[in-house]
């Protein structure tokens, strides 16, 4: 069936920009700027908020027959949190380092309002397999959103790139960027770009839809 | 007795580690409902009220998972019992002050996924705080919400007014104002020690 096959692809496409959890949506802003200072923090907070998405996005919705209406929302957050109390043993597994320079946002990836949301929107009215490529869609697009930031964080305040230098010592480094005020605005600086892309995409559509009457 | 006195505890909870501006818990309400001085007041103080109420439970959760020896089940036992006291408490202001209920009303059901509620319990369990420290912890970042969100509502409400670009105007503009608050905010760096 193709047009099954176009809203699959669909799913999965729209989270990475037309709806991209942070720059369009806003959602899950916590996570986004708090752990965004170097590229390896943002990327470990990104794929363990996909991974919580997407499990939690499939469980939701396989059991979405059998959660009564008045107790989703409860039930959900049952599911979600213990999914990321997996995560955040796991992390704590891998690499004690990392998990203390993440700190309390491991567990906070609870309320990250980007789940919830997915959950209640989309998860609990769709099958298994669009719902899990739907959470895939936004882990990613949140993913590479929180990599944006993280990398133009780094990179100004601290001279580095995942750690590797990059310039050398004649660099002055933003020292502002690694501050939370710098998450402020480095958010603010993709906000802008990404608006100005749209707004010229639409106004190119219209301008291609006006010459061809 | 801790070496921290209960003072410095405020002090940075509620201005050197702004919950807002230093730990970006709560961004979303502080972008959403930041627009109108008055229903800043509000969120701040409904805020602060279920702050305080979440750190006595998680305080006493704290204890008992201790006594069974459960920490795994840390993070779903805090946010199930935040958010049904948030429910109690809303059923009881109701029924106590229908005023106070008409006033905050519509927030308090929205707090329940705020993340500076969750962060604050997580906080307080990880540094070990009693009793008294916690609820001063609760106060201090109750205080900081409700200071950050209405000066940030005091300067939208100006903006509102200027003459923003078509492109900036709305979140990014948001963004670019509550980067500058949160610098200002750094200046309290070692205060109250």
């Amino acid at each position: 069936m193709p047009g099954k096959d176009v809203s699959a692809t669909d799913d999965f496409v729209k989270g990475l920009w037309r709806d991209n959890p942070v720059f369009v949506q806003v959602l899950g802003m916590c996570p986004a700027l708090a752990v965004s200072n170097t590229a390896i923090n943002a990327l470990t907070m990104g794929l363990a908020t996909t991974f919580v998405l997407v499990m939690s996005g499939m469980s939701v919705s396989a059991l979405r027959n059998f959660i009564p209406r008045e107790a989703r929302i409860v039930s959900f957050i049952c599911i979600i949190a213990s999914f990321v109390t997996a995560v955040d043993y796991v992390i704590l597994a891998i690499s004690l380092e990392l998990h203390r320079s993440l700190g309390a946002f491991i567990a906070l990836i609870v309320v990250n309002c980007l789940i919830l949301g997915r959950a209640e929107a989309f998860a609990s009215k769709n099958t298994v397999a669009r719902s899990t490529l739907d959470a895939l869609g936004m882990g990613v697009g949140f993913t590479v959103a929180l990599l944006w930031i993280g990398v133009v964080r780094e990179i100004l305040g601290s001279n580095s790139l995942f750690g590797v230098a990059l310039f050398p010592d004649a660099f002055q480094t933003w020292t502002v960027m690694v501050l939370p005020s710098g998450g402020f605005f480095a958010m603010a600086m993709w906000l802008l770009l990404v608006n100005w892309l749209k707004t010229r995409q639409t106004e190119t559509r219209s301008q291609i839809q006006e010459s061809t009457p | 007795m801790s070496e921290v006195s209960n003072w410095s505890i405020f002090v940075d909870a509620a201005l050197i580690n702004n919950f807002v501006l230093a730990y970006f818990l709560g961004i979303c309400p502080f972008f959403g409902v930041s627009a109108k001085l008055e229903t800043a007041v509000r969120m701040g103080g409904a805020v602060s009220f279920v702050m305080l109420v979440a750190s006595v439970c998680a305080y006493s959760i704290n204890l008992l998972l201790d006594a069974v020896n459960a920490p795994y089940l840390r993070i779903i036992s805090y946010i199930l019992v935040i958010a049904s006291t948030v429910q109690l408490v809303e059923m009881l202001i109701r029924k106590i002050s229908p005023a106070t209920f008409r006033a905050m009303g519509i927030y308090l059901p929205l707090i329940t996924t705020n993340c500076a509620i969750l962060g604050l319990a997580l906080f307080q369990t990880n540094r070990g705080y009693g009793f008294t420290s916690a609820v001063v912890y609760a106060l201090g970042a109750g205080a900081g919400f409700a200071l950050a969100l209405v000066l940030m509502a005091g300067v939208r409400e100006k903006l509102d007014l200027a003459n923003v670009p078509n492109l900036v105007k709305g979140t990014a503009a948001a963004l670019v104002v509550a980067g500058i608050l949160s610098m200002s905010f750094m200046g309290f760096a070692g205060l109250g020690r």
